[in-house]
């Protein structure tokens, strides 16, 4: 009962948050309301009993994509109200592919059955809640039956980060940065000549 | 109604996959809008597989939805990355400006 109310509840934040991303008229807005949704897309995985993808999810979607995202949108300068400008005009057509294609979905999902051969067709069976967390059962099969892939992984985060990061960087002329190899080669004799001054006569 | 199986499970996910196709079409100017409903199909995705993979008892979907999630990370960056770039040289990112390679 609990659990229904709480899918409920849920389901429904997560699709108004979603609507409002699309529709929302400041970008900045539509972030924070991606944020939302990712929250109530962690509290359905929750409910299922996936809490580690839950937590995976707020930390990598909250924490990093949506604060990058929030940073480019406040970041870039751009009139944003001009890119709405076709908003009305693209209602129809979208309406109808949307439409379209929930119907499609609609369709699929009334017409599947499970194979009874899928019993016998599972990987890896979840073990029951009370022997064993779902955390530690992830654990279990991501570092041994999964490595390859998890390192496959982590090489797609490292020539993501490299790629971002060559995109963006840029050597500008005429700023002026501390060199301090240079500092601290200096010696006393290049730099500081001594002369004889003769008095009264000046340098 | 009251217990909840894939079903609605699948039901949730298809809206929001149905809401991040008509982002697209909606936002057809804003790149910045784009990529976050390429975000919203991802996570209608990771709902997919999440549910599936709890419903038929396979941890393989859970290991599957989380190497999604990592490609969605790699996507956003690079895409937030081009985008930086793109307004530094031209100064807009409307959809319809980008031609460089248009010939």
């Amino acid at each position: 009962m609990i659990a229904a109310i709480a899918f409920y509840c849920f389901a429904a934040v997560a699709i108004a948050s979603a609507v409002m991303v699309i529709s929302a008229r400041n970008p900045v807005h539509s972030v924070l309301f991606l944020i939302l949704t990712f929250f109530n897309a962690a509290g359905l995985f929750v409910l299922i009993g996936a809490e580690f993808i839950a937590m995976i999810l707020i930390v990598v979607y909250v924490g990093a994509v949506a604060v990058l995202f929030l940073f480019v949108v406040m970041m870039l300068d751009i009139r944003f109200a001009e890119l709405r400008e076709g908003f009305m005009q693209y209602l129809p057509v979208g309406g109808l592919i949307g439409l379209i294609l929930l119907v499609e979905l609609i369709m699929v999902g009334g017409s599947w059955a499970l194979s009874p051969a899928v019993e016998k067709a599972r990987a890896f069976p979840a073990p029951p809640v009370d022997q064993m967390t779902n955390t530690h059962a992830i654990g279990q099969i991501l570092y041994t039956d999964y490595i390859y892939l998890f390192q496959g992984a982590g090489l797609v985060l490292l020539v993501a980060m490299i790629g971002a990061i060559v995109l963006t960087l840029r050597t500008r002329d005429g700023v002026k940065k501390q060199k301090i190899a240079q500092q601290v080669a200096r010696r006393p004799e290049d730099t500081v000549e001594l002369h004889d001054v003769q008095t009264g006569s000046g340098v | 109604m009251l217990e909840i199986g894939i079903g609605h499970y699948l039901t949730v996910a298809a809206i929001l996959f149905t809401l991040g196709i008509f982002g697209i079409f909606l936002n057809r100017k804003n790149v910045i809008i784009i990529l976050m409903s390429v975000e919203l199909i991802l996570l209608a995705v990771n709902i997919n597989l999440v549910s599936f993979s709890v419903f038929l008892q396979d941890l393989t979907g859970q290991i599957f939805a989380m190497l999604v999630l990592t490609v969605a990370a790699a996507e956003g960056a690079i895409g937030l990355a081009i985008i930086v770039v793109y307004f530094r040289n031209r100064g807009t990112i409307a959809v319809e400006d980008i031609n460089l390679m248009k010939g």
